[in-house]
């Protein structure tokens, strides 16, 4: 990245930071998350295109809260003749007067409007875009295309999903002690499932922004709610994954499997924040499903860096996860693990509960672990089967070279 | 806010139930959720689906049919209303009301003041 480059993304970064904090205080006021969105749109518009140029303003509060008054005057003005929203409006604008007074100290809301947008209520798959969109001012067309979603359609989810959260009351609020850590899971999944969009689809055009969109969502919940261990434990576990994200390919663009990276391009400093956070969360809590699983990360570094043994260590993290999840997917990354402790004949016994499992007939980590496993035990034909599903349910072009390649390296044998 | 909690039960499965026991403990729900605040009310409860009758007008001809509107597994049997701030002091009352562990329990928000019904 270019030092101009990088100025610009730090502007556009204090504007999202900026924009996400007036919309959540707007709309956790009046429940109206569209109006604040309305509200502020253009000033964030205008931000987004004069701040990377010109620079940041001292005060990037009060410059999108004038900006946006001016523009509710012009609209009051506009809309005399149509009634409708216009007492919104100048409600909007009253609110934005009345914040602007103090601007530099609006009450951070940020983390009641994440509540909000991952409540229970509102549809799972739409969790993740609705955060992206309200505390990052990502457009729907952005969401979109990461969610492999027409835009048509993602925009039309967006507007039925605020409207649900004014009609159906939806709380914007912290949930009380009691329920936080259960409702907390629901807004780390939504922040969790947007980074592994850009973590997945790393061969798809302007996705892993939407994964830096992510993590960042992750340093904020950890920062507004720091002595929570399972919002350190995902934050520990997206960092772990984005210090790899050099070496998961090599210079011809193809995949490299986490056994045959080269660690010296893993990022040591994204490690050690990772292994700092999950430290921190293993001293102040039970272990949730995140820690387990950036515990499992930690032990993987741990093998690849030092040459410890930790393969054991994983199938008992993963134990662990097994029975706190119940899972397909982990038993099936369980059985990754024990086929490096006792041997691919163990791990495929492991995972025959899964074969009738309707979840893996098209998930393809299932059918590539199998091939993989299958290999080892020379059982050529099935694996040549397994490789064949794998690649034709594979999205990325690199895992699907990578895949083609294994299953012609089976007819080489 | 204001809701209505609309409930379906299974009609077979309540059946199966015990039901002085079931009974017992929506005494005490209603008991609960009366004390809870002068915006709930208990609401009541419905004759099984098996005497419904549904009435339909269809080109100025009124049809009067045999039976519920829907003739779906859970059926609508009753229905009570709470106040709470948001849609969680409705949810929580659901989780609590006996009929959930026998059918559901929609919560629907009740349109407030000048009702538009335009």
């Amino acid at each position: 990245m270019t030092h101009a480059s990088e100025a610009a993304r730090a502007a556009e970064r204090v504007a999202r930071d900026s924009y996400g904090r007036l919309v959540a205080f707007l709309a956790a006021r009046t429940r109206d998350v569209a109006g604040a969105e309305d509200a502020l749109g253009e000033a964030f518009a205008a931000a987004l295109r004069t701040w990377p140029l010109d620079g940041v303003p001292d005060n990037p509060d009060a410059w999108l809260l004038t900006v946006a008054r001016r523009r509710q005057t012009d609209m009051a003005r506009r809309q005399r003749t149509r009634q409708a929203g216009e007492g919104q409006l100048t409600l909007m604008a009253d609110e934005l007067e009345a914040a602007a007074l103090d601007a530099g100290d609006i009450p951070d809301r940020r983390l009641a409007l994440m509540f909000a947008c991952a409540h229970p209520a509102i549809d799972k798959g739409m969790r993740a875009p609705l955060i992206l969109q309200t505390i990052l001012g990502l457009t729907a067309e952005e969401i979109a295309s990461a969610f492999l979603i027409p835009p048509a359609t993602m925009s039309q989810r967006l507007v039925r999903a605020k409207t649900r959260i004014r009609d159906a009351g939806i709380p914007f609020a912290v949930p009380e002690r009691e329920e936080l850590s259960e409702r907390l899971q629901s807004v780390l999944d939504a922040i969790y499932a947007a980074y592994a969009k850009g973590w997945n689809e790393i061969g798809e055009a302007g996705v892993p922004e939407i994964a830096d969109e992510a993590l960042w969502l992750g340093k904020l919940v950890v920062s507004l709610l720091p002595a929570e261990p399972e919002a350190k434990g995902m934050l520990a576990l997206m960092l772990y994954a984005e210090a790899r994200r050099r070496a998961r390919r090599d210079d011809s663009g193809a995949y490299v499997p986490l056994e045959e990276q080269n660690v010296s391009l893993w990022d040591d400093s994204q490690i050690s924040r990772a292994e700092r956070l999950l430290h921190e969360a293993n001293a102040s809590g039970p272990s949730g499903r995140y820690q387990l699983e950036a515990a499992i990360q930690s032990a993987h570094v741990a093998r690849r860096t030092t040459g410890a043994p930790t393969w054991p260590a994983v199938v008992e993290l993963y134990d662990h996860l097994l029975e706190l999840t119940g899972s397909p997917v982990v038993r099936l990354n369980r059985a990754v693990a024990v086929a490096e402790v006792e041997g691919a004949a163990a791990a495929l016994a492991a995972i025959a509960p899964l074969e009738n499992d309707r979840r893996m007939r098209d998930y393809q980590p299932y059918w590539a672990a199998r091939a993989h496993l299958l290999a080892r035990l020379g059982r050529r034909g099935e694996a040549r089967e397994a490789f064949t599903v794998a690649v034709g349910l594979t999205s990325d072009e690199a895992v699907r070279s990578y895949l083609n390649a294994r299953r012609a390296a089976l007819t080489e044998a | 806010m204001r809701f209505m909690l609309l409930i379906h039960h299974d009609e077979a499965a309540l059946a199966a139930a015990n039901q002085k026991e079931l009974w017992a403990d929506y005494g005490a729900f209603n008991e609960a959720l009366s004390k809870a605040g002068p915006g709930n009310s208990a609401g009541e409860r419905l004759q099984p689906s098996s005497a419904a009758t549904t009435v339909r007008q269809q080109n100025g001809k009124a049809d009067v049919l045999d039976g519920p509107y829907a003739d779906t597994k859970e059926q609508f049997a009753g229905y009570f209303f709470v106040e709470a701030p948001d849609i969680d002091g409705a949810i929580a009352w659901a989780k609590r009301c006996p009929s959930s562990r026998f059918g559901s329990i929609e919560i629907r928000p009740i349109v407030e003041q000048q009702g538009n019904w335009k």
